[in-house]
């Protein structure tokens, strides 16, 4: 007999879907079959069971073998490594809950580190333009039961966010939009002609990195101003006859990607795509929601929002004061300047996705990576500490694209012995009070003085 | 067991009516008590004041749109001379933030100036996860929050078609399912509108294919409100805020009130609750001929027994304005061209964020501070006359000890009024000049303390220092005897003598102590209905077919709230 736990929701992507189905097991150990999850939705279940999964903290050795140790000398090498850096970064989050989140955090301002999250390689560029110009922006509901015109530019939800689309942006029948996707128009911006394009009524193709010239011809047009023949690859009529259409409709979305944010250009992209849909709000309703990768990374923005005050890249280094200077302060510059002495990766593959150079140096010091699989970062670490899966053995709070928190639920149990990364996070900060304790101070920096005394 | 007795201090307290009388406060495990033993703590209070724990009625302090202003206002945190962000005491986390601090300096700061009550004032039900997380995160002061019936589409079909019963199981498994407290009502009608870009002006005005008005939306919530017996009022921020001309607006809103009684055995004697009522008490029909109606609105105020207010000081800083009147705010952001937030929400709200200046040599703005000083010193009853910032909409709520400044040192005031560029022309407009009132300490005791429990239905454990109470207690460096004027007067309420949460010492001369054995708390209302199949028909269908979340992850879970305080009614 197997158990059927519905409502589960898809730790994955920011789509965070919460329609799944997952058949566990009688013993509550192994997952039998999911469904209603996408193709990498579903996996992310039915891989769990895989074997070959890491259950012991693994310690590099001098000959770049690994060693298991316990979680105990796991924690006592994180919390001593931390304490001996003078600025040690913490990337990551993204896979993970916001109550690991909170705790992580917390150990960074005991140590002094620096906090950053995938925004910095991801959205930062978005976040940068939201605190240049605001954002306009709703509940994927809305966008379900109001919107009658869809944008997605340099995105492509079809392969990156696979049920975005039937979920929330082209097929559903919502409250005011009961013909689905007949009832729409979705326009599709992009310099390739991808499989969102395919099924968009106007696909605008666009030459690579012309975005900021596009929205301002799409401005100008709006304000009913002349532009030139072409503009970024695209004829002038076509610009008109998206303005016409866009004007014509109630609700107008614009969901926006890693073409947008990665592009020449970068944050000024965003601002002029806001600035364009501020602008529209002159004629019609208009919205835009960015298309948030990892399915938690918004949450880590959130929590790091109401701890200390921004959304990404915050420097507690100093330890009396929170600072957020990106391109200072963020991850990628931190690494490739040197200025970091220690990293802790945490839900999150640093090697995979940063530059090289940041990845050589983030080789060469001292790092710590907390993740419940083998990844590039786990095998450049010295150490790597296995933890349970976040949304398959442990639940928490995650939040989606459009920044709306759910509860993510628990289908099975951990492997034997295995952590949460909330009580890791917690451990670490008990033996780093303990050590603080053990040598008389009461802070990470009079814990250097002291060391820096002693040798 | 913990024993503690302030001595000789002059007590406030409107609850045991001690208008400035030298007494002893006695604290045992909490709680206050009549008497404690020999071995208690002693504190002495002698030539200082001695009040209650305040309570904030109304302040954004947690929740989407508040991060959002965290989030898009690296420069808030940047402030020189404001302790942006700072460590500032040995045994606290950095505080960031000046108009939306972080969660520690929102806790540490209300503690610092004696509030062990906040009552977060709108909580989109969707989000209401988020508003739960970082009111659990935020250390020392209680809070509750009010989730937005307003512009709900279930309670507009229930109101539409004067299905109270159906209205009420609703809201009470609404609160049920966010932790909430009470009924808040923003622009009723005007936040759906403006899904459509539409906005509802009076409260005649018809939203858009729901074919209900403002009006009937405010009476039905009252109506609905009653029948559950809440301990709360309803919460209304009217129709047509911040708009010239709009007291006309607020006096039928608030008008209808008259046919209502409040129906509860929590001590509460009002109906409504308007809210921030500085921004809805404007004349004249321009910028240019823009004019207090204070005096209007609070004679009506004044003779209607059921209706409660809180004032919404502007306090002539840069802050950052947020609000689930989301066409205000985009309205706002055309007028400022600074940067703005929207956040529309399915079914539920609309809401909006937007830097806002209030500069000190603009006319407009300095009208703006005076009604908000008026609307206090009008008022004849402070038990129903709440001082707030509408935190942080005009102004950061750490303000409100310059506020009390103002108020009750008319020197202050009017020095400040006479130094503003067009002080003629302020003058012109308002009432302040001719307003020589300066509120006493005992009336500050019930705008800040008794008056809001007892509009939030919490007079029996809050606001006053009667035994039996929760032992929140300031003591603050203010010799009645000898009174400080202005600076010193501001000064003396912003960092308490002494601050005591549920008999915890946790402030010692404006430095917060210790935080960590208190227990903060969550509240919320558990009202009990009849179980209504229709309505639970209602839900499962509209999750089914219009919702973006399942039914089942809805709800937020205890986890959220660790330590839950339960209001059955």
């Amino acid at each position: 007999m197997t158990k059927t736990i519905k409502n589960v929701i898809c730790t994955f992507c920011g789509t965070l879907c919460d329609d799944l189905e997952v058949d566990v097991s009688d013993d509550g150990k192994r997952i039998e079959q999911v469904r209603n999850a996408c193709a990498i939705g579903a996996e992310k279940y039915l891989h769990v069971g895989n074997p070959g999964r890491v259950v012991l903290p693994r310690m590099r050795q001098a000959d770049g073998t690994y060693k298991d140790i316990s979680y105990e000398e796991a924690i006592d090498f994180t919390a001593k490594t931390l304490l001996k850096a003078k600025k040690p970064l913490f990337y990551g989050w993204s896979s993970t809950n916001c109550e690991a989140i909170a705790a992580g955090n917390t150990l960074a301002e005991k140590t002094g580190g620096v906090i950053d999250n995938c925004a910095t390689v991801c959205h930062g560029s978005s976040l940068l333009a939201i605190q240049d110009t605001g954002v306009p922006s709703c509940t994927l509901g809305e966008v379900k039961n109001r919107a009658d015109r869809v944008i997605f530019w340099g995105c492509n939800p079809a392969h990156a966010h696979p049920r975005h689309m039937s979920r929330y942006s082209i097929f559903p029948r919502g409250f005011f939009s009961a013909k689905g996707q007949k009832g729409r128009k979705i326009i599709c911006v992009d310099c390739r002609e991808t499989d969102t394009a395919k099924v968009a009524d106007v696909f605008v193709r666009i030459k690579q990195s012309y975005d900021y010239e596009v929205f301002d011809a799409l401005r100008t047009v709006l304000r009913g101003e002349e532009i030139p023949d072409e503009v970024g690859g695209v004829p002038a009529e076509k610009i008109k006859e998206v303005i016409e259409l866009l004007k014509s409709g109630r609700f107008v979305t614009l969901f926006f990607g890693m073409g947008l944010t990665h592009t020449l250009g970068r944050n000024h992209n965003i601002d002029n795509g806001i600035n364009f849909i501020r602008d529209l709000n002159d004629y019609t309703k208009a919205v835009l929601i960015a298309m948030r990768g990892h399915y938690n990374v918004t949450g880590a923005g959130q929590v790091l929002g109401w701890q200390y005050g921004f959304p990404f890249a915050c420097d507690l280094s100093r330890l009396t004061m929170a600072r957020h200077n990106p391109g200072e302060t963020t991850s990628v510059d931190l690494l490739v300047r040197h200025e970091v002495d220690a990293c802790v990766v945490i839900a999150s593959d640093l090697a995979a996705h940063f530059p090289f150079e940041a990845t050589r140096v983030m080789s060469t010091i001292p790092t710590i990576t907390i993740d419940p699989h083998i990844s590039m970062s786990t095998e450049l670490s010295d150490l790597h500490i296995p933890v349970a899966i976040v949304g398959v053995e442990v639940g928490g709070c995650c939040y989606r694209m459009d920044n709306v928190p759910i509860e993510t639920r628990k289908c099975v149990d951990a492997p034997e012995g295995v952590l949460e990364d909330e009580e890791l996070f917690k451990r670490i900060s008990a033996r780093v009070d303990e050590i603080l304790a053990e040598n008389g101070v009461s802070t990470a920096a009079e814990y250097l003085a002291k060391i820096e005394q002693e040798t | 067991m913990t024993e503690i007795i302030i001595k000789n201090g002059h007590v406030f307290d409107a609850v045991t009516g001690q208008k400035g009388d030298v007494a002893d406060v006695c604290m045992k495990d909490g709680k206050f008590v009549d008497k404690v033993s020999s071995s208690a703590t002693v504190i002495d209070a002698t030539g200082k004041t001695v009040m209650a724990g305040a309570l904030d009625v109304h302040t954004h302090v947690a929740g989407p749109k508040v991060n959002l202003g965290r989030w898009f206002r690296p420069e808030d945190k940047f402030r020189l001379g404001e302790r942006c962000s700072a460590k500032i005491d040995p045994k606290t986390k950095i505080e960031g933030g000046f108009s939306i601090p972080t969660v520690y300096k929102t806790g540490y700061e209300y503690a610092r100036m004696g509030f062990g009550f906040l009552m977060e004032a709108a909580m989109p039900p969707l989000y209401s996860r988020h508003v739960h997380e970082e009111i659990r995160d935020t250390p020392i002061v209680d809070e509750a929050a009010m989730p937005v019936f307003g512009n709900n589409w279930f309670m507009f079909e229930y109101l539409k078609n004067g299905e109270i019963d159906n209205a009420a199981a609703y809201v009470a498994w609404m609160l049920r399912q966010t932790k909430g407290y009470g009924i808040k009502c923003v622009n009723p009608g005007g936040s759906e509108a403006w899904a459509w870009g539409l906005n509802c002006m009076t409260i005649n005005d018809q939203v858009p294919y729901f074919d209900i008005t403002p009006k009937e939306i405010i009476a039905g919530l009252i109506t609905t409100n009653e029948e559950l017996h809440l301990p709360h009022s309803v919460h209304l921020h009217s129709n047509n805020l911040g708009n010239p001309g709009n007291y006309t607006t607020t006096l039928d809103s608030l008008k209808i009130a008259e046919d209502f009684k409040p129906n509860t055995n929590l001590g509460r004697k009002t109906v409504l609750h308007h809210t921030h009522l500085q921004f809805h008490s404007y004349g004249g029909t321009g910028w240019g001929d823009f004019e207090s109606k204070s005096k209007e609105v609070m004679d009506y105020v004044n003779k209607t027994e059921q209706i409660s207010i809180d004032t919404g000081c502007v306090t002539l800083d840069e802050t950052t304005t947020m609000t689930a009147d989301g066409p205000f705010e985009y309205h706002l952001g055309a007028l400022n061209h600074l940067k703005w937030g929207n956040v529309d929400v399915e079914l539920e709200t609309s809401s909006g964020v937007v830097p806002y200046i209030y500069g000190k040599n603009v006319k407009v703005c300095d009208i703006q501070w005076a009604i908000g000083l008026e609307i206090a010193l009008f008022s004849k009853d402070p038990m129903r006359t709440m001082i707030t910032t509408d935190h942080p909409n005009a102004g950061p709520f750490t303000r409100y000890p310059r506020i009390y400044a103002w108020l009750m040192d008319k020197q202050y005031r009017d020095d400040l009024l006479n130094s503003f560029k067009y002080a003629t022309k302020v003058i012109d407009a308002t009432y302040l000049a001719e307003i020589d009132r300066e509120i006493s300490l005992y009336e500050l005791s019930q705008m800040t303390r008794a008056g809001p429990a007892q509009v939030l239905g919490l007079s029996g454990s809050m606001g006053g220092l009667a035994s039996g109470m929760k032992a929140n207690l300031a003591v603050y460096n203010i010799n009645p005897d000898n009174m400080p004027k202005g600076l010193d007067l501001e000064n003396a309420f912003a960092k308490s003598a002494y601050f005591f949460k549920d008999g915890v010492k946790v402030v010692e001369n404006g430095v917060v102590v210790d935080a960590d054995p208190v227990v903060k708390k969550t509240y919320w209302v558990d009202a009990k209905v009849p179980e209504n199949k229709q309505v639970l028909h209602d839900i499962n269908e509209k999750f089914l077919k219009y919702y973006s979340v399942n039914l089942g992850n809805y709800e937020v879970i205890d986890h959220y709230a660790p330590h839950q305080e339960i209001i059955e009614v």
